[in-house]
């Protein structure tokens, strides 16, 4: 991957969103929204539905544009010249929910080049990408030439991903990328985009409604409720204040709820514990003193 | 009540026909019974044959080999007429996915009495029978709304009171949680074990969520088109390096005791539930502090 996509930020300055307005259907989707997702990072967007995640996502790259207020993507103002807004539609790429959906092509190697292609790439670069892409999604250069809809439901999914990523966007934006898998095929999509992550160093956003997902893989979390952003934090600080996000109709991971009812029983652990090896790593110390007097 | 198991398969085989491969092979050899009244979670991977076994029970798909008994009377037997067949699919109604390909209403006392009507039932049956299955899901206040302008797991138990309406003796859920958020998954869970519980609906609940398994009377674990472990959450649970080779998860609380035991920590397998599991660790910690 090119090391030239510097870590791109997306920032939000007094953006709302109404949908139908000065109609009896008005509906205010995002509330005055001041909030910067940081560049580099895995940033996890969670919230009751309904709470404005999608208008949130559709904005990133210009698909909606603000009833007042702006969006920076980069730094630059997406809509200062509405005419290059399409410059942003590469640069933000965004996987709506079951993208599987979208495969259109007659060959996976067709559909992964599609976007590709229509940046104008040459065909030597268009292949690069296609490859580096399927690697990031896990699957096999074998099945480019077959048809993307001999494969399973998963598989189908990662190829319309990989697709995005062909587009090597600065910004890549996932919609419940996870939702309806069983836990391997949600293992295998969402360790492919943390790897994709990991070595492209672009931004990357999650919508997710699986807390013990996003424990797993979010380095930041967005919280909103109710048309607003409540809560932008890494997740350590955010899964902390569980009580916050029960009261929002939101949960926090099991493991968290289960250190909290230690903490409860007057055992003294961390309170920002969410995956099940640091609550391990928390507990060895303290069981082993038992093991150690008993030797 | 008698003893006879509400569902009943006996080495039931299915495949799907497939031109250019062969058939496929779904389910191989599947014997199990159910009770009348028992809730029973399904997990399996997907592929793993789960969905199948719910469109064999209500003759969606009927078996390539084996029997299938519904309150006793077999339904895969060539005697049994399309009469018949319409008597069963009354008796077990099935909910499925996606809330917005099951309404088919623009009104939700509407969506519900589609069922009824279909049946011939009187208008004021219809009526009762609508009242009475809102009332069951918790959603009278919406009767008069449109289903579009309801939250996901809203959409749901309208369809799961569209079910009631039918007055089934079972509901079978396939993945009926898979596209709620949290809270919408705990509504229709509620409902589900309200139903379980207040009427005796049997209650066949297909997830790939172990939280919701767990509260289950029992689990089936399906994979590679058999049942791999079959037995109460607690038993189930403790197979965590079965469940694991199959792709599927434990709640994190099992895990975590299986992590420790691996490090050499006396640990019971079969703690599913938070709070007990807090109650013994806290005991373990504090007894050694005590010393």
């Amino acid at each position: 991957m090119t090391t030239e996509n510097k870590a791109t930020s997306i920032r939000f300055e007094n953006v709302s969103y109404i949908y139908s307005p000065d109609t009896p259907f008005e509906k205010r989707a995002l509330d005055c929204i001041n909030t910067e997702i940081e560049g580099g990072v895995i940033t996890g967007l969670i919230g009751h539905t309904g709470s404005g995640k999608s208008t949130l996502v559709q904005l990133m790259n210009g698909l909606l544009k603000p009833t007042c207020g702006k969006v920076y993507v980069g730094g630059r103002d997406i809509w200062e010249d509405p005419k290059k807004i399409r410059e942003f539609r590469f640069r933000v790429g965004l996987v709506f929910q079951y993208p599987e959906y979208q495969l259109f092509e007659e060959t996976i190697y067709k559909d992964i080049a599609f976007g590709p292609s229509n940046m104008g790439l040459d065909e030597a670069e268009i292949k690069a990408r296609v490859l580096e892409s399927l690697d990031f999604v896990g699957l096999d250069a074998s099945m480019l030439d077959k048809s993307p809809f001999d494969l399973s439901g998963g598989q189908k999914r990662r190829v319309a991903i990989a697709g995005i990523m062909a587009m090597r966007p600065e910004v890549l934006v996932l919609d419940e990328p996870a939702a309806g898998l069983d836990p391997r095929g949600r293992e295998e999509i969402l360790g492919g985009v943390h790897e994709y992550q990991r070595r492209s160093g672009s931004t990357v956003i999650i919508v997710s409604h699986s807390m013990e997902d996003m424990a797993k893989y979010a380095d930041r979390l967005l919280v909103m409720k109710g048309a607003e952003v409540i809560k932008n934090g890494d997740c350590h600080e955010i899964f902390a204040e569980s009580e916050t996000l029960t009261s929002i109709g939101l949960d926090v991971p099991q493991i968290t709820r289960f250190m909290k009812a230690l903490a409860a029983r007057g055992v003294d652990v961390p309170a920002d514990i969410f995956t099940v090896d640091e609550a391990a790593a928390a507990l060895l110390p303290l069981l082993r003193k038992e093991g150690g007097a008993s030797c | 009540m008698n003893n006879t198991p509400y569902i009943k398969a006996e080495h039931v085989s299915f495949a799907y026909k497939n031109d250019d491969s062969g058939d496929v092979q779904v389910l191989r050899d599947v014997s199990f019974e159910i009770a009348r009244g028992e809730f029973v979670a399904v997990l399996g991977h997907n592929g793993s044959g789960k969905s199948t076994l719910a469109k064999l029970l209500n003759m969606i798909l009927s078996p390539s080999e084996g029997r299938i008994y519904i309150d006793g009377e077999e339904i895969t037997s060539p005697d049994f007429t399309e009469e018949d067949l319409f008597r069963i699919r009354r008796k077990i109604g099935m909910v499925f996915q996606n809330p917005d390909n099951q309404l088919v209403a623009t009104i939700v006392e509407e969506d519900i009495a589609f069922g009824p009507e279909n049946l011939g039932t009187t208008p004021a049956e219809i009526r009762a029978r609508v009242d009475e299955a809102l009332a069951a899901v918790g959603m009278t206040a919406f009767a008069r709304h449109s289903p579009h302008q309801l939250s996901g797991g809203q959409k749901q138990r309208i369809a799961i009171a569209g079910i009631i309406a039918m007055l089934p003796e079972c509901i079978i859920f396939d993945e009926s949680t898979a596209m709620l958020d949290p809270s919408g998954r705990e509504e229709v869970m509620e409902t589900i074990e309200k139903l379980n519980r207040e009427r005796g609906i049997t209650v066949l609940h297909i997830t790939h969520n172990m939280n919701e398994a767990v509260r289950a009377d029992r689990i089936l674990v399906v994979n590679d088109g058999q049942i791999l472990i079959d037995g109460k959450p607690r038993e189930v649970f403790s197979h965590v390096e079965e469940l694991k080779a199959v792709g599927l998860d434990v709640p994190q609380v099992t895990e975590l005791m299986w992590k420790l035991r691996g490090q050499g920590i006396a640990l019971p397998a079969n703690i599913i539930d938070e709070e007990e599991g807090a109650d013994l660790l806290a005991s373990l910690i504090r007894g050694e502090q005590s010393k």
